[in-house]
């Protein structure tokens, strides 16, 4: 039996918990958990993982505690590592049959008319259960707050809603969305993050109307205040930002110079509070990212800024599994917003604790290096040899533009270049591409043993 | 043999080593626990085994706690600690260590 779940409660979900504690009462086992992701706040999968309770997920995220018993490969069959749209997709395309999807809502009536808006425990937005209420046999919404009838706009629709159940509490609000994300001051960040944005600029794609999306991370979020000084030198607006919304897209989306907000997830306050005003449109994970709809949002993006834990030397990327072999990421929309994009640019420092970022081979691949353009480290800017537009774009720039080759090289005679990890023959997890391929299998560190 | 005292030199940030260097005798008794030990914990260990010969230290037990530190920080760590130990405060070597 599959039953799932959304994150939109993020590090303060009670919902995740509160439902597998019932479950395990009940004594009921074997079951599939597709989450749209997993962090710190569920926590409770553990010992229904140690217990059989649990013995598959579908997950984006896979870090922390749930992280490290996977990859100790606890979990009676291979974790499934999906990307928001991969995620879309699967359930549309019927590769996973969902057969109760538990939706935490911040408000509902009582026919299950439920949004992200109001309550106690403020989302935003609740893209990730779209497909959830529509496809699966039985929809579960839980709430804290009853609302009187109709609660439109309803992200999900009474229609496709079987119970609704009425709790104290589905979350920990100041966990849900944390407070203003400080604008990094870390010299290095933010010298990535100019680089970045003058990569932008030059691209040939920085034009009036132009998209983007930017990640949560130091630098991608640094990189929205260059962007309105090249946005201003060049007399241009853009036309819309999406994401993982945070405070600076809402700043420039306040000031106009974004038209228009795209919100799949709401990171921030201040973002929860921009998808009430008129302009921040909820897009759900299909609309954000499914390869296989018709109109998915990330095919009409111009840039996207994405991080990474580790660049190999043909761009491909690893967002999902630490250098020592332990699942510890997500990859989120990366994988569909690098696919989809015009420029897509990866910014992450080229050493982080002694550990290579730009290496020989990527632990595993998140995202294949043909849908990598840009690489902007601290130590210079590789463009994938794909791109000879961008590289001719760039020529009579001061972008700092070293090859791949060169990165990789400085990195090891830093760092030194560090020995493989070395795994036991059990795969441990899955990593499917957004369109259902398997891109690569994570198998079990030998250090766990 | 030197007469050494307990020192320590580094702190456990990130990208930094924390050295201590006790009085033991019967040879030099390294204790590693590392964030990169799985790719580097080898090369650290001689490292701090090639720095403390050079120095002339022999008999000691020295503990680390490596946040992901480059070589250069770990050796200046393992020095500062070392001069620390034989409570060295003058004339030290600035910029051009002994072992080089």
């Amino acid at each position: 039996m599959t039953i799932s779940f959304h994150h939109h409660l993020r590090d303060g979900d009670y919902v995740v918990n509160m439902v597998m504690k019932e479950i395990h009462k009940l004594g009921i086992k074997d079951l599939t958990v597709c989450a749209s992701s997993l962090g710190k706040a569920h926590d409770y999968l553990v010992p229904c993982i140690e217990d059989g309770t649990v013995t598959g997920i579908s997950t984006s995220g896979i870090r922390d505690e749930i992280g490290e018993v996977v990859s100790k490969g606890k979990l009676k069959h291979p974790a499934v590592i999906r990307s928001h749209g991969g995620r879309a997709r699967a359930i549309e395309d019927g590769t996973i049959k969902i057969d109760v999807a538990f939706i935490g809502a911040s408000t509902s009536d009582v026919y299950g008319n439920a949004s992200g808006k109001g309550g106690k425990s403020d989302t935003g937005v609740l893209s990730y259960a779209d497909g959830d209420a529509k496809y699966a046999n039985r929809v579960v919404v839980i709430t804290d707050t009853i609302v009187a009838s109709p609660n439109f706009p309803a992200s999900i629709e009474g229609v496709d809603v079987d119970y609704v159940v009425k709790v104290d509490s589905i979350g920990d609000p100041a966990k849900i969305a944390t407070g203003a994300l400080r604008l990094t001051k870390d010299t290095r960040e933010l010298n990535m993050a100019r680089e970045v944005a003058k990569c932008m600029y030059h691209s040939g794609y920085f034009k009036d109307g132009f998209s983007f999306q930017t990640g949560a991370g130091g630098s991608s979020l640094a990189t929205t205040v260059f962007l309105k000084d090249y946005m201003q030198q060049a007399d241009i607006k853009c036309g819309w930002a999406m994401g993982g919304v945070t405070e600076p897209i809402v700043d420039l989306f306040k000031a106009g110079f974004v038209n228009k907000v795209l919100d799949d997830q709401s990171f921030d306050l201040a973002a929860v509070a921009s998808a009430h005003q008129p302009g921040h449109f909820e897009i759900s994970a299909s609309q954000y990212a499914n390869p296989f709809n018709k109109g998915a949002f990330v095919n009409q993006l111009n840039f996207v800024i994405l991080g990474a834990l580790e660049v190999d030397t043909d761009f491909n990327v690893n967002v999902v599994q630490g250098s020592n072999g332990v699942l510890r990421g997500a990859p989120g929309g990366h994988p569909d917003t690098a696919a989809g994009a015009d420029v897509t640019i990866i910014v992450a420092p080229l050493i982080r604790s002694r550990m290579p970022t730009v290496r020989d081979r990527v632990t595993s691949i998140t995202t294949p290096g043909e849908s990598v353009d840009i690489i902007v480290t601290d130590y210079g800017v590789a463009v994938n040899p794909n791109r000879q537009d961008l590289l001719a774009a760039f020529k009579d720039t001061t972008i700092p533009l070293k090859t791949i080759e060169e990165l990789r090289d400085l990195a090891y005679q830093y760092a030194g270049k560090p020995a493989p990890v070395e795994f036991d023959d059990q795969v441990v997890a899955l990593v499917e591409y957004r369109d259902g391929t398997i891109i690569d299998t994570i198998r079990k560190p030998k250090h766990l043993n | 043999m030197q007469t050494i005292k307990q020192a320590v030199a580094g702190t456990v940030e990130s990208s930094d080593a924390q050295v201590m260097i006790l009085p033991q005798a019967g040879g030099l008794k390294i204790t590693l626990d590392s964030s990169v030990y799985d790719q580097y914990g080898q090369h650290i260990i001689a490292l701090i085994i090639e720095t403390a010969q050079a120095l002339g230290l022999d008999d000691a037990l020295i503990k680390v706690v490596d946040k992901g530190a480059l070589d250069c920080t770990i050796k200046a760590r393992v020095e500062t600690a070392y001069y620390r130990a034989i409570g060295q405060t003058t004339n030290l070597p600035w910029g051009c260590s002994k072992w080089q």
